[in-house]
């Protein structure tokens, strides 16, 4: 499901010599991207600063601005962490192993892709929500998923599923057996083989995976929305609090946030950039 | 490939077994909780969720929006996909680089800046409402947002396919007196469709369930800008868990037939290639 992101041929002339169509095209895509991409983000930046720094700068030292900051980074780290470990064994279940089921395992992996992060919140309200499946067990136990952080993890890792196993099973396969049996013939255990030989030669695309399983969980609103209630200084994410402070028109707060969020999200693309020509170099 | 001989039946037994317990409990289950809801009263109580006005109305703005964006996109991201592969241009690197802006951006995010440069009480935005465009609050904005989230779905399908296909035949066509767009429709366009088709579908399959960006920029006005996701969000703060579950079922279904249909496309291109291969 995930694109692969090639790097532009070095040669190649195009479709015949007509300067004038060649110019042509490259403006209408380089038109359409100014307008559709570079647009927003110019416009974010000069609105973020409009007012000068000084209330920029107030309005992001906000208490409930910091909780939300934090929140947002504990939440992700923990979902990097299960889409991580689980994502790497099932990687390399599916593609090292062979069994009845495996096609629809591999089927399964993708489809958190295709649900709307609304009904990614929605399952687990009915889950574990007021008359939900598991709600009898988890009150007895005095458990509180819903409005509470474990739903939060819970909704952020199931959107986030994907990227490291996908990443990652490509890598594994590309690698193959040879080094691991060449390692274990000369007596390594297979804990010594998985640190020693598989892990460093498939790192670049497990790092890959996880800095794309970090940028999409941190910007995770939708589920997160429909699971945590959004209480201030509680459940609030930094998402939730861009939508809440425009909701009571605390402009520079909700956009500087919003700024803060996509200077990050800009240093990962650049952080995605650098890593990509590292995996293509080991790929060959 | 073989299975690993070497590692122990309990190694493998374990490893295959957190693997599945891991997806089934993260992915089938909660699936299912929603599928139970959405027929906790049969198909009657389903089909009244669906057929609710409120419903149907914003089923077919979010099908229509998504479907007039998925055309967009799909001429532009083919058009990106041959400019980025064919043209050398000052500042391609980063023209490709910038592709894959959204997605790294939070979809909020997205929407909050759409806002501020589109919103009536914006330089940009003030300018098109004197001229009659209405933008932000109206299903305009909803387009322009999945436009926005969905932009480099075409573009990475299209690119591998485009760099893996030799100049020759273009040029052979284009040598024997075919138009340059003629070449494209005849040549081209044969070659690489499997991915339009591709990229297309997973744009479109994004654009019905997005929510982030959307319920910022749409205002959400039921009738005329509330999409789908937003309406099942409604009814989700409303208590309403059965109805919000029922329109989650449609959507979810959408969903997987689009996706099986371009895991379908993509297997009968890899056969094909093999066959030509070979």
């Amino acid at each position: 499901m995930l694109p692969s992101h090639p790097e532009p041929a070095k040669t190649g002339s195009g479709l015949g010599g007509a300067a004038i169509s060649r110019g042509f095209l490259i403006a209408v895509v380089v038109g359409y991207l100014l307008v559709l991409l570079a647009g927003p983000l110019v416009a974010i930046v000069l609105e973020a600063f409009d007012q000068g720094l000084a209330p920029l700068w107030a309005a992001l030292t906000q208490p409930d601005v910091l909780h939300a900051f934090e929140m947002t980074l504990w939440i992700s780290l923990a979902a990097v962490l299960l889409c991580t470990l689980f994502g790497t064994v099932v990687a390399f279940v599916l593609v090292r192993q062979r069994f009845i089921g495996r096609a629809f395992l591999n089927g399964l992996v993708d489809l958190p892709f295709a649900v709307s992060p609304v009904v990614a919140g929605l399952m687990y309200i009915l889950l574990f929500g007021q008359q939900g499946w598991f709600e009898p067990w988890l009150e007895a136990a005095g458990i509180k998923v819903i409005f509470n952080w474990p739903g939060m993890v819970l909704a952020t890792t199931f959107v986030a599923i994907p990227f490291v196993i996908r990443e990652l099973m490509p890598v594994l396969q590309a690698v193959g057996l040879d080094q691991e049996q060449a390692a274990h013939t000369l007596g390594a255990s297979r804990w010594t083989t998985f640190w020693r030989v598989t892990l460093p030669s498939v790192k670049w695309g497990l790092f890959y995976g996880i800095v794309l399983t970090f940028a999409r969980a941190m910007g995770e609103f939708g589920a997160v929305l429909v699971v945590s209630g959004g209480i201030s200084g509680r459940t609030e994410t930094a998402t939730l609090f861009i939508f809440r402070a425009l909701d009571e028109r605390q402009q520079v707060a909700g956009t500087g946030v919003a700024l803060v969020m996509a200077a990050f999200s800009f240093s990962i693309l650049i952080v995605m950039e650098l890593l990509k020509s590292r995996t293509q170099e080991a790929a060959q | 490939m073989t299975q690993g001989q070497r590692t122990s039946p309990w190694g493998r037994w374990g490893l295959r077994a957190t693997a599945v317990t891991f997806l089934l409990l993260m992915i089938v289950v909660p699936l299912a909780a929603v599928v139970e809801r959405g027929f906790t009263d049969g198909l009657a109580g389903l089909w009244e969720d669906l057929h609710a006005p409120a419903a149907m109305d914003a089923l077919w703005l979010t099908l229509w929006t998504a479907l007039l964006m998925t055309v967009i996109n799909t001429v532009m991201g083919t058009l990106t996909a041959y400019v980025l592969v064919r043209y050398r241009f000052p500042g391609q690197a980063l023209m490709n680089a910038l592709v894959d802006l959204p997605f790294a951006f939070p979809t909020l995010v997205t929407g909050v800046m759409l806002v501020v440069l589109y919103g009536p009480q914006r330089a940009v935005g003030g300018w098109l409402q004197r001229q009659g465009i209405e933008i932000i609050f109206a299903p305009a904005g909803i387009v322009l947002a999945l436009l926005f989230v969905t932009y480099p779905f075409v573009v990475r399908a299209v690119q591998p396919v485009l760099m893996e296909l030799e100049t020759e035949q273009e040029e052979v066509a284009y040598t024997l007196g075919a138009s340059p767009a003629w070449t494209f429709v005849r040549v081209l366009l044969p070659a690489i469709l499997p991915a339009v088709v591709t990229g297309a579908l997973l744009c479109f399959a994004r654009a019905l369930g997005e929510f982030g960006s959307i319920v910022i920029v749409a205002g959400n006005i039921p009738g005329k800008s509330l999409t789908a996701p937003v309406h099942i969000f409604g009814e989700i703060e409303a208590g309403n868990l059965r109805a919000a579950a029922s329109i989650s079922v449609l959507l979810l279904g959408l969903s997987f037939l689009l996706i099986l249909f371009v895991d379908w496309v993509q297997q009968r291109r890899e056969h094909r290639s093999v066959a030509v291969s070979v």
